[in-house]
């Protein structure tokens, strides 16, 4: 018997990755501002992205959403309400969503052409573990995190914390009934992601959104 | 759900491998495959192995082992100038003078490093 050793060096997740370097091509061609969204189940991403979409479209820009759930189109329905085009994929138990299922429901989308677009979202599945492995060639991740779930989210889940571009908190308008301290969840997202833009909101009441409009408006001109 | 497409993905990734060596290896049987992790991969070794022989079931990974080694977290300090490990993954700050870094240089790696194999070639 002869054994040998045979150098591989090659990354596990090669074909997502290179499928997401071709939409990040893409996207870039097209000029449109791509962002992947990501949390826990029940942070709020749906509201805030309803309310994102209708500002964005107030404000005459053009904008579209993909939506991943397991399951039901219960939040494509509601995003559409926006006027925006929306599609949603349903991962059927699939805890991420990953280039390939991007590419898929981009290709075909009726109405719907990139280079129309300044922004296209993608609310990703309900998770803060799995996402933080699959690019899906977006050029902005941003993570959001309620005052509901403790100051200490950041801390529990460094890897998709520290893989994050921007920062959302959301549901800021209950954050004095949940006892939210604020000052320790700002010193715990700094601590994982140091230096990273932080958003204080609220999708109810609009609190935070201005600034929100401001960066996102900052960041599609930086495209250019 | 998220480790059994990994593990699936090193198998194919490793069968691709096997079927493009030299003629005289073809038939090639793994013994091992070996694996770089970084901590912040969100992957773990052993859930990995837990669902790696399943997914080498009937293919030529089949029996092999399945070996993680797991990377710290490597950090630039732009105050210092120098990469350093992290001991976790709670605080990103130089461990020699406490600034905050976002510069990592190490720690999301998710690769096979190598692979060890038996060719059946008899030595003479």
């Amino acid at each position: 018997m002869t054994t040998r050793i045979v150098e591989l060096r090659q990354g596990i997740l090669k074909k997502n990755d290179e499928l997401a370097a071709t939409l990040r091509a893409g996207y870039a061609a097209a000029g449109v501002l791509v962002l992947n969204l990501v949390s826990s189940p029940g942070t709020g991403k749906t509201a805030f992205l309803e309310r994102t979409l209708k500002e964005v479209l107030a404000h005459g820009s053009r904008a579209a959403a993909l939506v991943g759930d397991l399951e039901t189109d219960n939040d494509a329905r509601r995003l559409a309400a926006s006027g925006a085009p929306v599609r949603q994929i349903n991962t059927h138990g699939i805890c991420h969503l990953d280039a390939e299922m991007i590419g898929k429901h981009l290709n075909g989308w009726e109405g719907v052409e990139l280079g129309k677009l300044d922004y296209l979202f993608i609310e990703n599945v309900g998770n803060l573990v799995c996402p933080s492995s699959y690019d899906l060639g977006e050029k902005i991740r941003v993570v959001l995190l309620s005052v509901t779930e403790g100051e200490d989210k950041p801390l529990k889940y460094p890897t998709l914390f520290n893989s994050a571009d921007a920062a959302v908190i959301t549901k800021m308008d209950i954050a004095e009934p949940c006892g939210f301290d604020r000052a320790l969840a700002l010193r715990n997202i700094n601590e994982i992601r140091p230096g990273i833009r932080i958003f204080e909101t609220s999708a109810k009441t609009g609190a935070g959104m201005e600034e929100w409009l401001g960066y996102l408006a900052a960041e599609r001109a930086g495209l250019n | 759900m998220h480790e059994l497409s990994i593990v699936s993905s090193i198998v194919e990734t490793v069968t691709e491998t096997l079927a493009a060596l030299p003629d005289a290896q073809k038939g090639a049987r793994v013994l091992e495959v070996r694996l770089r992790v970084g901590v912040l991969a969100s992957v773990i070794p052993e859930s990995l192995e837990f669902c790696y022989g399943i997914a080498s079931e009937g293919t030529p990974l089949e029996g092999s082992r399945l070996v993680g080694n797991v990377l710290p977290v490597v950090v630039h300090c732009a105050a210092c100038g120098l990469d350093s490990e992290l001991e976790g993954v709670q605080s990103f700050r130089c461990p020699r003078c406490g600034e905050p870094s976002s510069d990592m240089r190490q720690g999301r790696e998710l690769e096979i490093d190598s692979i060890e194999i038996d060719d059946g070639e008899v030595k003479q």
